[in-house]
């Protein structure tokens, strides 16, 4: 078991280190001078020259990547170009933003989608499940952009319920969760359809085996049977669906934000990719990515805790 | 070994093959020019001139739509094509070779994994400037490691049988059976994948293109269209309905095709999902 957990975490660390290399030289290397860049390419070659020993850039390559990451792993990102103050303050200012969205809309995942394919596994065959099947189908075939488009469509123009985007800040709780209602709803509802369907899925799986139906013939009640002896056999499909889907929620905030309007960190994505501030668009898909790959190590070591028959083998 | 085609590869397919007839018909004939501004025809509701009305410059909407729809398919193809290329033959050099060079390809598969096309995207946009080339590109990457994996675990069948083991036997290098014996019976999973890809590949040329990080105006996109009608829902909500509707047909009609070929050339899938 400690051999799994640190090879594993040396696989990690492996692959943030790897990481950290793709970004930096897409950013750095590849488009040519990052100064040109940032100054667009009318700029003069003083101009040019200032800007390079300003942001360090006279450096060699190696010593850049070094100092980069140095810096970033005690949190300090440098400094935005375009706004002019350090980047981690700017990701500051938006975590309380996007870490909720991101929350909630994880939340709902799995709440909506592990609840509607045990229903549709419970109904195999039956209308409920016919229904729950062709929504996720549409689910997955149905862009979370033009989903939050229609939901502001009807629930702000049309029935003016909900505001149809932006938000007023944690000042007011209710006024503020009232604005993240709606892209909760368009992150999880497309979402929610693929984890329905595999957990309908690993469901039936498990239903067909020799103990469900011993549990069964003893006369156990159904809820009792798919609470206590289906749905923990069928968990291992389940948590990795949900590993995958919190990089589809946290790349999906990216878009909701645009949509709605929300000033969380996709939109200052956006906004540093207008404004050419490379090094804050640096900053953020690092992160961006360094969550997504956290997950799935999480997702790693989470398949252990489900089920103990890999702990053996790993011992 | 004979069974009916299941009634998903029929929607699919009807769906798929509409839609390329509808690109390929606005290649050389739509109502309207869909460049041609009218402004004072902006706004126009569905009439017999313009079936689904015109948009704010007066634009036909629905020549927006058809020439938009070649744009669509023409991304997930290259796209597809390009990352599907390269990943299977990631994945067959992994599965003839063994050894490092499968370590490394894994290693560079779990990689790509770390990546949403969205993220590639982006930082390409930081670099060169968003463009649709960027955006065939970040979606082609995307591609590969699902690729790789795919033809990896399906060659790795393929050389257990007996006949790659005869050709093996008879002196074949790896190279040669892997043209001659494992590609052409790994076809069937490769053309799967591409297909369900192409939904995958639809929806994310979408995406990016409404976030600005694909077509460019004045191509027409769907994903473009929908973020222009964005702001201009209290004016024309229908105009933020349409070109959904296409995306949607689109990548059903793909999803629905890859899932009814999965189910014909892999009956055991399809017994156990059903």
């Amino acid at each position: 078991m400690q051999v799994f957990l640190l090879r594993r975490s040396l696989g990690f660390l492996a692959t943030l280190f790897a990481v950290s290399v793709i970004v930096f030289l897409v950013m750095n290397v590849l488009p040519g001078d990052p100064a040109v860049t940032i100054l667009g390419i009318d700029s003069t070659e003083d101009a040019r020259a200032a800007l390079r020993a300003e942001l360090g850039l006279d450096r060699p390559l190696w010593q850049r990547y070094g100092a980069w990451v140095w810096d970033a792993v005690r949190g300090d990102f440098g400094t935005s170009y375009f706004f002019r103050v350090p980047v981690s303050e700017l990701i500051a200012e938006r975590l309380p933003l996007t870490l909720p969205l991101a929350a909630f809309g994880m939340l709902a995942t799995v709440t909506l989608g592990v609840t509607l394919g045990i229903i549709a596994a419970a109904q195999h065959g039956r209308p409920g499940d016919w229904a729950i099947m062709l929504l996720s189908q549409l689910g997955i075939a149905i862009p979370a952009f033009w989903l939050s488009i229609l939901l502001v469509l009807l629930f702000a123009v049309k029935l003016r319920w909900l505001p149809p985007g932006g938000f007023p800040g944690w000042d007011d709780p209710v006024l503020a969760l009232r604005s993240l209602i709606l892209p909760t709803a368009a992150l999880a509802l497309v979402q929610s359809a693929v984890l329905a369907r595999v957990t309908r899925s690993s469901a039936l799986e498990v239903m067909r085996l020799d103990f469900v139906r011993t549990a069964r013939a003893t006369g156990l009640a159904p809820r009792r049977i798919l609470g206590r002896h289906i749905l923990p056999n069928a968990l291992v499909p389940i948590v990795t669906i949900v590993g995958m889907q919190v990089a589809g929620v946290v790349t999906g905030t990216i878009v909701i934000e645009n949509v709605f309007y929300l000033p969380g960190l996709g939109r200052l994505v956006f906004q540093s990719i207008a404004n050419r501030d490379l090094f804050t668009v640096q900053a953020l898909v690092v992160l961006f990515a360094a969550i997504v790959v956290t997950a799935n190590f999480l997702v790693d070591i989470a398949y252990v805790l489900i089920d103990p028959r890999l702990k053996g083998r790993l011992a | 070994m004979i069974r009916r085609a299941p009634v998903n590869l029929w929607i699919g397919g009807a769906l798929v093959a509409m839609m390329t007839a509808i690109a390929l018909l606005s290649l050389v004939w739509t109502p309207y020019d869909h460049t041609l501004l009218d402004i004072p025809a902006k706004f126009a509701a569905p009439s017999a001139e313009h079936w689904l009305g015109t948009d704010q410059l007066g634009r036909d909407v629905v020549s927006l739509l058809m020439a938009a729809s070649v744009n669509s398919l023409t991304v997930a193809f290259v796209a597809v094509g390009l990352g599907g290329a390269i990943g299977t033959l990631l994945g067959l050099a992994a599965s003839a070779w063994g050894g490092w060079v499968e370590a490394i390809v894994m290693r560079l598969v779990d990689l790509g994994f770390a990546f949403p096309a969205l993220l590639f995207a982006i930082m390409l946009a930081a670099a060169f400037g968003p463009s649709l080339s960027n955006a065939i590109l970040a979606i082609a990457f995307i591609n590969i490691p699902v690729f790789a994996r795919v033809a990896r675990g399906a060659a790795n069948q393929i050389w257990t049988r007996d006949f790659v083991l005869a050709g093996q036997a008879a002196g074949m290098g790896r190279a040669a059976l892997t043209r001659d014996h494992i590609l052409p019976n790994i076809a069937a999973p490769i053309i799967v994948q591409a297909t369900i890809e192409f939904a995958v590949a639809i929806l994310a040329e979408a995406a990016l293109s409404y976030l600005g990080l694909g077509a460019q105006p004045p191509m027409p996109s769907w994903g473009r269209m929908l973020s222009e009608a964005q702001t201009l829902m209290y004016l024309a909500p229908e105009l933020a309905i349409y070109p959904g509707l296409c995306i949607i047909l689109a990548v059903l009609g793909f999803g629905l095709l890859g899932d009814g070929l999965r189910d014909v050339t892999d009956p055991r899938l399809a017994r156990t999902r059903a």
